[in-house]
């Protein structure tokens, strides 16, 4: 397998707070890869400096073979990886419908001038939209409910639209934040099969998670951060037993 | 089922409603004509707010920019205009090329003032445009020296009616036995252009633009995630809409035939401002609505006001510029207690603001 994301040395500082100190890892084509830690180990940050909301004060990432350049959010969705929030970001009142199509936005071309004068190719552009955001509504199984205005589905198909808003933006990453928080068992259940499903059908998965079960079961590979460093990395066997990472978690007195 | 799910059903009688507002549209400077040729201007002045309106809820209503400035494109618009067709230079280029100059000068700054301030939200941005307005016009009043642009405070006057060969907008005209006065001829071109401007609004709001427009007033940090280049979508908006004030702006300068910078003025931002938030922000009928009402009753009340009293009491004890800020106080308050997103609000930003 080749590499899709490669992120060497990345630093970040928040005044006197290192947050994250020289994090390197490497996501492979086609794997779920998880990033654990307990609360204020630096994962969120991580997926801040990788997704563009901020910059990182030293380190690089490589993304699909190339340098990730970014100076601003939206060009990381133009290099292919898109995200969700781990507190819901949807856009609240517009259609569970209108936010899959707004995802598509950065793979479609209509400008000023094409939407008013509406000419062929601007309305098949439209019609593409259209299609394209239904079928993913239906992919994550909401396909019964693109009119419902975002803010009134239930918590669990929120979670699900915005994974569908995401994937819409043909992205090759798909960089999950605690998509579990806050699920019953049954809706994690529902949202691990479309986990996969999504990796089966090509999309490399990048997952924070504080739902170990699903996190031991789902992904490949697993890296832990304690403090703003990585303290361990491997397969979900190999982790759960690796010394630092149960200190990291029950402490070292007790371990 | 809603009265426009009804019209959608029945397209008979979608067609005879179009036709009956068409052929009322078409009667109405004549009709108006009858009670005085002012009432004619008036209408012209109100469809020219009214497009100034629709571009403002191009900023305000779709991106949800707050711009306190707006009059300043306007102004640009009708500088532009009365430089270009008036004995100020001595040029006199014809309307169809001012006009898209003036839209183009006012785009340009619009762009100018939306590149460094759209970082900005809310509150701040909105100071920063109200600034951008008061200092256009007071280069409006100020470039008279050293050399004379603008006039100064005098304004610009014998500004060229829009002509069009010998057909001049501004002349009267018989035909088959009506009589078609200046004012009745730029009421028909403007309805054109306002038919168009709607046609423009109904269409970017229903695009892609529109839909990152929409995202980037819910969540911005959400839609720059989908790649969408806010700041690239916001400076299109602001764009848009300064385009739309520059033209009527030059419509205004030749209708009027004289243009000086108190027209331009900061409460003048803030009428375009209230006809949008009075009619609801976002629905381009519900901004038509309100251009039209705070358009028109000033206009009846001082035709109303004065001679009300004088017949009841012998003499005037309010003027009626009073009772039009009076009205105007009272219905901003009944607005927010009763109807805060707008006379006719459009759906998403009624559930916006009930929200907040």
């Amino acid at each position: 397998m080749s590499i899709l994301l490669d992120a060497r040395d990345i630093g970040k500082r928040f005044g006197g707070v290192e947050a994250l100190s020289a994090i390197s890892l490497t996501i492979e084509h086609g794997e779920i890869y998880g990033l654990i830690g307990p609360n204020g180990a630096g994962k969120t940050t991580f997926f801040n400096v990788l997704t563009g909301v901020y910059r990182a004060d030293s380190g690089g990432f490589s993304f699909d073979g190339a340098p990730l350049n970014v100076s601003a959010p939206h060009q990381v969705a133009v290099a292919g990886i898109a995200r969700t929030f781990q507190n819901i970001r949807l856009f609240a009142n517009m259609s569970a419908l209108e936010n899959v199509m707004v995802g598509r936005h950065v793979r479609t071309h209509a400008g000023i001038f094409g939407a008013i004068l509406r000419g062929a190719g601007t309305r098949a552009e439209e019609r593409a939209i259209h299609e394209r955001a239904r079928a993913l509504l239906d992919y994550v199984g909401l396909a019964a409910r693109g009119n419902e205005i975002a803010h009134s589905l239930p918590y669990g198909d929120q979670r699900r639209l915005e994974i569908a808003r995401a994937l819409a933006t043909d992205p090759k990453l798909l960089a999950l934040d605690e998509p579990a928080a806050g699920m019953n068992a049954t809706e994690t259940a529902t949202l691990r099969q479309l986990l996969e499903r999504i990796r089966t059908d090509g999309t490399t998965l990048l997952l924070i998670e504080h739902d170990m079960k699903l996190v031991m079961g789902l992904c490949d590979r697993i890296a832990v951060l304690d403090y703003g460093r990585k303290i361990a990395e491997g397969a979900p066997a190999a982790v759960r037993k690796d010394a630092a990472v149960i200190e990291a978690y029950l402490g070292g007195e007790l371990a | 089922m809603t009265f426009t799910d009804k019209l959608k059903t029945n397209p008979a009688a979608l067609w005879s409603g179009v036709v009956l507002i068409a052929c009322a549209l078409i009667a109405l400077p004549f009709a108006l004509a009858m009670a005085g040729t002012t009432w004619v201007r008036v209408t012209n002045l109100a469809i020219l707010f009214t497009l100034l309106a629709l571009g403002l809820n191009i900023v305000v209503g779709f991106a949800g920019l707050l711009d306190l400035g707006y009059i300043a494109f306007y102004g640009v618009g009708a500088y532009v205009y009365a430089l270009l067709a008036s004995p100020q230079f001595n040029l006199h280029l014809p309307f169809w090329v001012i006009l898209p100059i003036g839209a183009l000068a006012a785009c340009v700054f619009g762009v100018l003032l939306g590149a460094p301030t759209l970082k900005l939200r809310g509150d701040y941005l909105a100071i920063v445009t109200l600034g951008f307005g008061e200092i256009v016009r007071i280069f409006f009043n100020n470039l008279s020296q050293p050399v004379n642009i603008t006039n100064g405070p005098q304004g610009i006057s014998r500004i060229d009616p829009f002509t069009i060969g010998s057909f001049s907008f501004s002349q009267n005209e018989v035909l088959l036995g009506l009589n078609f006065s200046g004012p009745i001829k730029y009421y028909y071109l403007l309805l054109l252009v306002l038919i168009a401007v709607i046609v423009i609004n109904l269409r970017l709001e229903d695009s892609r633009i529109g839909r990152a427009w929409q995202a980037i007033r819910e969540d911005e940090v959400a839609a720059q995630a989908m790649g969408i280049n806010t700041t690239r979508i916001k400076l299109l908006a602001f764009a848009m809409g300064a385009s739309f004030g520059g033209v009527a702006g030059g419509m205004f300068a030749a209708m009027q035939g004289f243009i000086s910078p108190e027209s331009f003025v900061l409460v003048e931002s803030v009428m375009v401002l209230s006809m949008v938030v009075l009619g609801g922000m976002g629905n381009i009928w519900g901004v038509i609505v309100g251009a039209l009402l705070l358009s028109f009753v000033p206009e009846l009340l001082r035709h109303t006001v004065d001679p009300l009293q004088r017949s009841l009491f012998g003499r005037l004890i309010v003027e009626p510029e009073v009772v039009r800020m009076l009205l105007f106080g009272l219905a901003l308050m009944l607005m927010m207690l009763f109807r805060p997103a707008g006379l006719w609000p459009s759906k998403v930003r009624q559930r916006e603001l009930a929200d907040e």
